[in-house]
């Protein structure tokens, strides 16, 4: 514990990204005004009292709309992560500990998906599923995966001929079991951290998608649409895109910080060994 | 071997002593191959059931003890998680019943107040403690065999004389086979009935500990025994010079030629099969045979 709060990052990047999180779970209540609500005599209405962060090209209020796309950025950017993990968490594991074919043919899959420019094959993937919060998670998940994948292969390399494995295995334990209770609880930290990482990655990618207008459509309050429509409005109101780019700038910056201050506090020596092999792009 | 029988097997660092016990458990690496023979336990052939099937066997009737006390436990679930889980494997008690064999094994291995210590993770505990928790998850289940690879190497001198007379009197009392893996023939003096000596993986000499020590034939086994530190006087130990070949690059004859002083032409050019000189014990050897 005194570790965790001797490194700054760790306590800067939890700070935000806890600030950012509540933000999210209580913007119907920390809105000031509804979010669809036009105002028409009130279109780029300056920061001020009753409109904190000004207000857009229909006269809505700024500060609500940020509060209401961290939530959509945060709901898709968790459900992402949860799902690349998942996915690819279970053919890292897979891949690594049978290794020969299983793992020639599960690596060059993954190579494959390596291959495409990741936002290209999401904006592809949209474009083919159709708009909506589940299938922009969706086709994050199919381009965000890989990483995982080739990490957790990595560690479970290293983790399968620790000695308490074969111990595991000399007691009777099936390859399943030796899997998931003796290789996967090891191999947390890599995980724990590549996934903090990755929830700004997909913040990113997500506000991207919605940058392109691959993300869910307006009026939809997305950080990136509303960074794309305000810079058509760059001299009327230039906080529209200001105030989008820095939320984004913000979320990714706490969630990179988070994930730094935690992989300098778990094993550092396995954690550079791992990300050596992820190397990617 | 027989129940409640002790056997150990001998030799120094390389010569394929760990190889014979995971090969026995059938754990071997990938890239090494059992080439010949059959592991027998209570009449089955090991070898030649399914890997599903061996499993069953595995920390039921046959188990296993490390080197590496630390290195043999999962850092990241307590000891009496591991141990339950082995019971829980094999006799599929729930998870209560499981928990409170655990600590029951951990009693019987002299773990001092083993409720407690079960709830310990292994880095919580000191090196002698880890040794009882990794021998009671691997007695836990009373498997008819156990094989214990240099269990005392990771510990203190006087750790090692109470963790050798705590697996001596546990065999006794649960009627378990040994075989024990060992460089240190002190130990082998002290607790085995029977050794195998083995050199570059084969076995050169078998025999009931009484008659290797009083009469040992093979020349290696003679020099294992002058480099046993005995006694005071100031005599220089003898060694044994060169080292065990590779296996890549092992001599045509016998592989103990090399390095052997008896060697003759016929020791170079011709492996000499195992003999029974004397009845029970048994050496492969031109020279010192009958």
């Amino acid at each position: 514990m005194r570790r965790a709060l001797a490194s700054p990052s760790l306590v800067a990047g939890t700070a935000i990204a806890l600030a950012i999180v509540l933000l999210a779970l209580l913007a119907p209540l920390v809105a000031t005004h509804e979010v669809a609500a036009m105002d028409m005599r009130n279109r780029f209405a300056l920061p001020s009292a009753a409109h904190w962060l000004g207000t857009d090209n229909f006269g809505r209020d700024l500060w609500s709309r940020m509060v209401a796309g961290a939530r959509i950025s945060l709901a898709i950017a968790l459900a992402t992560t949860a799902g690349a993990a998942a996915i690819g968490t279970a053919v890292g594991l897979v891949a690594g500990y049978f290794g020969g074919w299983v793992d020639l043919l599960l690596m060059r899959i993954t190579d494959i998906f390596l291959g495409f420019p990741a936002i290209v094959l999401a904006l592809a993937l949209v474009a083919v599923l159709g708009p909506g919060v589940t299938n922009v998670a969706l086709s994050l998940v199919v381009v965000l995966w890989t990483e995982y994948a080739r990490v957790v292969r990595a560690a479970t390399l290293v983790l399968r001929e620790q000695t308490y494995v074969s111990a595991a295995r000399a007691l009777g334990a099936s390859p399943a079991r030796i899997l998931l209770r003796e290789i996967l609880p090891n191999a947390a930290g890599p995980i724990i951290v590549l996934a903090s990482l990755g929830l700004g990655t997909a913040v990113i990618a997500e506000s991207a998608l919605a940058f392109l207008g691959f993300g869910l459509p307006p009026p939809a309050p997305t950080w990136g649409w509303t960074l794309a429509y305000g810079t058509g409005f760059m001299r009327e109101a230039p906080w529209l895109s200001i105030v989008s780019g820095a939320a984004i700038m913000l979320t990714v910056l706490g969630f990179n910080l988070l994930g730094d201050g935690l992989r300098d506090l778990l094993d550092p020596r396995q954690l550079t060994r791992a990300a050596g092999a992820s190397k990617r792009n | 071997m027989a129940a409640g029988e002790t056997l150990a097997i001998v030799g120094e660092s390389g010569c394929g002593k760990t190889m014979t016990a995971l090969a026995l458990m059938r754990l071997l690496p990938e890239g090494a191959e059992v080439a010949a023979g059959a592991v027998r336990l209570e009449g089955r052939n090991l070898l030649a059931l399914s890997e599903r099937a061996v499993e069953d066997l595995r920390g039921s009737r046959i188990a296993m003890v490390f080197q590496e006390p630390l290195t043999a436990l999962n850092p990241v679930m307590t000891v009496g998680a591991q141990i339950a889980e082995a019971v829980a494997r094999h006799r599929g008690l729930g998870r209560r019943a499981a928990w409170a064999a655990a600590v029951e094994a951990l009693g019987r291995v002299r773990m001092p107040d083993p409720a407690a210590r079960a709830r310990a993770f292994p880095h919580e505990l000191s090196g002698g403690m880890r040794q009882r928790a990794v021998i009671a998850m691997a007695l836990v289940n009373r498997p008819r065999v156990i094989l214990a690879d240099e269990p005392t190497t990771a510990l203190d001198v006087t750790i090692q004389a109470q963790i050798l007379g705590l697996v001596a009197g546990l065999q006794a009392e649960l009627g378990t086979a040994l075989v024990l893996i060992t460089h240190d023939l002190g130990v082998v003096a002290e607790v085995a009935d029977r050794v195998i000596v083995m050199y570059s993986g084969r076995k050169v000499e078998e025999a009931a500990v009484v008659g290797l020590f009083d009469a040992p034939l093979h020349p290696y086994t003679r020099g294992l025994m002058g480099a046993v530190p005995r006694g005071r006087g100031g005599a220089r130990l003898a060694d044994i010079p060169g080292t065990v070949p590779a296996p890549a690059a092992l001599p045509a004859g016998c592989a103990f030629a090399p390095r052997c002083p008896l060697a003759t032409a016929r020791c170079r050019a011709a492996r000499p099969p195992l003999t029974a000189p004397r009845p029970g014990h048994l050496v492969a050897c031109w020279e010192c045979g009958p």
